[in-house]
């Protein structure tokens, strides 16, 4: 009976209003689409953005504040939902994402490629739990999140229909996750079992002191099964398998969504569990992620480099491969973080970098989607001479390789790597620095060579491809256009005053 | 001058560049359109190089001379405090010297494309591209943070890709290709060294650096010899340094003249001037431990240079006159290195002095090349040595008749012949012209290298220097032998061919300058027609041309009567870079 007063405990719904304003807006369209007739289905897509636009001004009261809301009786301090910095910054990243894949969304939902009602709520329910995530701070709402975040995004993969590569992409990406699903809540449930709660801070506090030695064993499996499926969305290595086909059986925007959305919820899950989950475990999680951290640059860079450039589908293939390249620098702060005494520094590299890189990746997938509407099979040779077609388009698109490959003008992408150096540096992780410094190189060269095709002169079939493409030629839709624009207008932005976002590399992020 | 006016100067000189690039994309406002878009942008590429130039002379003229060791027009800005980068701007006495050179030697690629244009899509582009090329070498010369210096470094690559990538010759892009690729691969390394620095002194800061190597005290000697070898390996890629120069030949033939007389000119001192203004001062007992392979290194490439150019010189070796420049420019350099290698104030002297020399010199050739290539279609050694009256059919014969002279530059071009002369004897070295001096005073260097630097070792990189200079003499009197005078006398039973073609032309006859008769009468006597085009008309020296290339001419010449003016710039600079900053 004593529980009865705590059951009606006050919420914070201000704080809770990004990932709750995102899933109102996924049934709002959901309801919608069964009575909209079909020639008003574009205004779902409207409805879904506009939507997204909310949560992500929703965030703005929560600037600077530190809310909280679900939190045990008696212990104020022990809540389940966050609104501090760090959940604000990895919102923001997740719904501007999200934002930007529903713009690149609107012109495949319109041309009958995809179903427009499932689609938007899909869409909508995966960003309302990738919301969720980063404000999370017990394991069985991160649980839950990341299942958000992903179910909807098994059925987005699989959307074409009738389309084998679809389907088979689907399933690929559905069994590989939840088998990691399936490993890390047998890690939750030993965590549970040696510790007795689920609150990441509790599980901190009891994980120092554990009242029986016997249990270390197995808070130390509970923690590295965990982390297998934070793994899994991040795309970390051995885990790795799914991507290169899931992304390109994926509707294009859904592929952009996966490498930035999906890789958000990944580490910043793994953000959450080994920063404020198990601090005193940084022994085993600090050098797994290290390792991790280096095979997987390494096994994407190697294999981006491998792609052949005349292969079907080699654009969104290296893409692919890049982001799980990517993908490792992401964790190399995490690692560090394992070695220093203030984590915070490091995170902060983290962010920095994944803010950097949603944008620029996310523009790179756009103008993916603009090629890809006169050449489906979207080769890298296929983009041969584009400046000289859509000479805009060419330049956006060589700015957002340059800044994937860290070099000027993409200024931003150079300084994001250099403070996930630095922090790799610090921490004394020399090796991952060095090891980092050759995959950059090895970047270098595919992103390079992909950015002088765009250059290149059109030689072959030049002619009837003029003749082709002048219809086409203006035929930019809007909202891809609106998506490189904001894209370009932020990297440029963000390479001109880097601190914008490097400050979280220097300030008090958890 | 007052100081904020300095600053102002210098600013502008790094943002002015830049700023036009982006306005060279745009359309010409109304009244500036000239005659046609083309045109206007070619002008406008020349009005803001000029200004650029301008406003560095007007640095140089304020800058305080009497105390050329003082960093002078700085300008501190915070950037990224996340990082502790700040925009730290500055000159001192040596990197005004190059600060002068990059923006006349910009100032006249533009004047001569403006007469010029290279054959390749929009000049828009091309007026963009050379004016970012020149923000970005002047802002490695004149920024005082390591990450800037990066940055800057970087931001001439794209530029010079695209320039010889779409704007240049036979194999460009290949060429291009390894170009970036090399430069790039040192420079990443280069990014490691660097980065090293800044995390383990807690600043980028190369002033402060300098005098007490940052607030964390000094480098320890692992991190000065990590450091040293991961920058040195980016500016030897860069300078280049010998093994490492094997971009340099391809990108210097492919690319369009504009291109070749810049890299040559401006961007390899982009690699010295970041040894002397990073390596020597900030990692100090690295260095010292590094400068012997440095010193042999350098010496080899000076031998090497030579070598590879006393090769492509030879008749019928297929050489090509712009990858011989390059190769010289591989030994050149190696004077330089070798210069700094010595760790002495009278080598970095002398590493500075040829650093500029080189640059008036080789910039001077790489025009002269373009020019000789635009008007006889071809830099081909052989080509250009034997009369172009004989076709490649009649080739047998040709390689056996010595090649009439009156195809020979003297002769069809006189003026034209004597400023490439010109140019060959200036880089060879001879005392009174610029090369003399940089040489020389590496070379005396060498001969007493610093405190606890191996003398014997460097007595021998002396003396294989000086071996260099005899081979360096060697392949460039060669040069001006075949291409000026025209060919080689060396067949006996040739000679009589020889002696009546030289006696039918190269006399004082009017027609010699023109060409026309010396073409007919140059093939006539071998039974071949004279089908060439290209032999009667190779206009001497355009007005145009005049322009561009006289500063040149006119300053090697004083920098070698004077060297007293640049000397004294750099001098207490070296001094304080070499002693510690103190």
């Amino acid at each position: 009976m004593s529980s009865v007063p705590t059951l009606v405990q006050s919420v914070d719904w201000i704080a809770l209003a990004p990932p709750t304003l995102t899933a109102v807006f996924a049934l709002v369209v959901l309801v919608a689409d069964l009575f909209l007739p079909a020639a008003r289905k574009p205004l779902l897509g409207l409805l879904a953005t506009a939507g997204l636009v909310l949560a992500a001004l929703s965030l703005l009261p929560l600037l600077g504040g530190r809310s909280r809301t679900f939190c045990l009786p008696g212990h104020p301090a022990v809540c389940s939902y966050v609104a501090d910095s760090f959940t604000l910054v990895i919102q923001f990243l997740v719904l501007a994402g999200a934002l930007l894949t529903a713009l690149l969304s609107l012109e495949s939902v319109k041309d009958g490629e995809l179903p427009a009602g499932e689609y938007w709520f899909l869409l909508l329910s995966s960003a309302a739990g990738a919301a969720l995530l980063p404000a999370s701070r017990d394991l069985a709402t991160l649980v839950i999140a990341l299942e958000v975040a992903s179910l909807p995004a098994f059925a987005l993969v699989g959307l074409r229909r009738g389309d084998r590569l679809s389907s088979e992409a689907a399933l690929k990406f559905f069994l590989s996750s939840v088998a990691a699903t399936a490993v890390m809540l047998l890690g939750v449930s030993f965590l549970y079992a040696a510790t007795g709660s689920l609150h990441l801070s509790r599980v901190a506090h009891a994980l120092t002191a554990l009242p029986d030695p016997r249990l270390a064993t197995l808070a130390s499996a509970g923690v590295a099964l965990t982390l297998v499926g934070f793994a899994f969305k991040t795309a970390a290595a051995p885990f790795h398998f799914w991507v290169p086909d899931t992304y390109v059986g994926a509707p294009l925007p859904i592929a952009g969504y996966l490498s930035v959305v999906g890789k958000a919820v990944g580490f910043s899950g793994l953000i959450l569990v080994t920063v404020e989950g198990f601090p005193s475990y940084s022994g085993v999680w600090g050098p797994a992620l290290a390792v991790l951290a280096a095979l997987t640059m390494t096994v994407g860079n190697v294999a981006a480099l491998r792609q052949d450039p005349r292969r079907a589908h080699s654009a969104v293939r290296l893409l692919a491969w890049s982001s799980v390249g990517q993908a490792g620098y992401l964790l190399v702060p995490i690692a560090a973080a394992g070695y220093v005494h203030d984590p915070a520094h490091a995170i902060g590299s983290t962010v920095a970098y994944a803010l950097m890189y949603a944008a620029v990746n996310l523009g790179a997938f756009a103008v993916a989607a603009v090629v890809a509407r006169t050449r489906p099979a979207n080769r890298i040779t296929d983009y041969r001479g584009l400046y000289h077609r859509r000479p805009l388009v060419a330049l956006a698109l060589g700015f957002f390789l340059l800044c994937l490959a860290g070099l000027p003008p993409g200024i931003i992408g150079l300084f994001a790597k250099v403070t996930v150096f630095s922090a790799a540096v610090d921490a004394g992780l020399a090796w991952l620095a060095v090891v980092m410094a050759v995959n950059v190189v090895i970047a270098l060269y595919y992103y390079l060579q992909w950015t002088t095709v765009l250059f290149r002169g059109a030689e072959e079939s030049a002619p009837e491809e003029g003749s082709a493409q002048a219809p086409h030629r203006a035929a930019v839709p809007a909202p891809l256009a609106t998506a490189i624009a904001l894209a370009a207008v932020l990297g440029i932005a963000l390479s001109g005053a880097p601190q914008l976002v490097l400050r979280f590399a220097s300030g008090a992020l958890l | 001058m007052n100081h904020t006016a300095m600053q102002l100067l210098l600013a502008g000189i790094v943002v002015l560049p830049l700023v036009g690039a982006l306005a060279a994309l745009l359309p010409a406002p109304p009244g500036l359109r000239g005659k046609n878009p083309d045109q206007a942008v070619l002008r406008h590429g020349v009005t803001v190089t000029g200004a650029v130039l301008a406003a560095a002379i007007a640095l140089a003229v304020g800058f305080d001379h009497a105390r050329p060791a003082r960093m002078q027009a700085t300008t501190d800005l915070s950037w990224i405090p996340a990082l502790d980068i700040r925009i730290h701007l500055g000159v001192d006495g040596i990197s005004l010297p190059l600060v002068v050179l990059t923006a006349l030697l910009t100032f006249l690629c533009a004047l001569y494309s403006y007469f010029h244009l290279p054959a390749g899509p929009s000049p828009k582009a091309f007026v963009a591209l050379l004016l970012t090329l020149e923000a970005g070498t002047l802002a490695t010369f004149a920024v005082l943070d390591l990450m800037l210096f990066f940055l800057a470094f970087e931001m001439v690559l794209i530029p010079m890709y695209f320039l010889i990538a779409r704007w240049g010759g036979a194999r460009r892009q290949a060429a291009a290709w390894k170009f970036i690729l090399y430069t790039l691969l040192g420079s990443v390394v280069m990014l490691l060294g660097l980065l090293l620095i800044g995390v383990k002194s807690g600043t980028f800061d190369m002033v402060a650096l300098a005098t007490d190597n940052g607030p964390k005290a000094q480098l320890s000697h692992t991190v000065q010899l990590l450091a040293v070898l991961a920058i040195g390996i980016g500016l030897a890629v860069k300078s280049p340094m010998w093994p490492l120069h094997s971009w340099l030949p391809d990108a210097h033939t492919a690319a369009p003249t504009v291109g070749s007389v810049l890299l040559a000119g401006v961007l390899l001192k982009m690699g010295t001037y970041g040894f002397v203004r990073i390596a020597l001062p900030i990692t100090p007992e690295g260095m010292h431990t590094f400068a012997p392979y440095l010193a042999a290194l350098a010496a080899v490439g000076i031998i090497y240079g030579s070598l590879a150019c006393l090769a492509l010189v030879r008749k019928g070796a297929g050489g090509d006159l712009k990858r011989l420049i390059a190769y010289s420019s591989v030994g050149h350099m190696g004077f330089v290195l070798l210069g700094i290698a010595t760790m002495t104030p009278t080598g970095v002297n002398g590493a500075l002095f040829a650093n500029i020399a080189h640059g008036l010199i080789t910039g001077l050739l790489f025009f002269l090349v373009g020019a000789l290539k635009d008007r006889t279609g071809s830099t081909d050694l052989d080509t250009l040595a034997r009369s172009a009256g004989i076709r490649p059919a009649a080739s047998g014969a040709a390689a056996l008749l010595p090649a009439p002279s009156g195809a020979a530059l003297y002769a069809r071009a006189p003026r034209f012949g004597g400023l490439l002369a010109f140019g060959a004897v200036a880089s060879l070295g001879i005392p009174g012209l610029a090369g003399f001096w940089g040489e020389m005073l590496a070379m005396f260097g060498a001969f007493r290298p610093a405190a606890g630097l191996s003398r014997p070792a460097f007595l021998t990189f002396m003396v294989m220097a000086g071996l260099g200079t005899l081979l360096t003499a060697a392949y460039l009197l060669l040069v001006v032998r075949r291409v000026c005078m025209g060919g080689t006398v060396d067949l006996a039973g040739a000679a009589v061919h020889g002696a009546t073609h030289s006696a039918g032309t190269s006399g004082d006859d009017p027609a010699g300058g023109t060409g026309g008769a010396s073409g007919t009468s140059g093939a006539a006597p071998n039974g071949t027609p004279a089908p060439s085009p290209a032999l009667p008309d190779l206009p001497d020296l355009a007005r145009y041309e005049y322009a561009a290339w006289s500063p040149l001419a006119a300053l090697t010449v004083l920098a070698g009567l004077w060297p007293a003016a640049l000397l004294g710039l750099t001098d207490p600079a070296v001094q304080q870079l070499l002693g510690g900053g103190k």
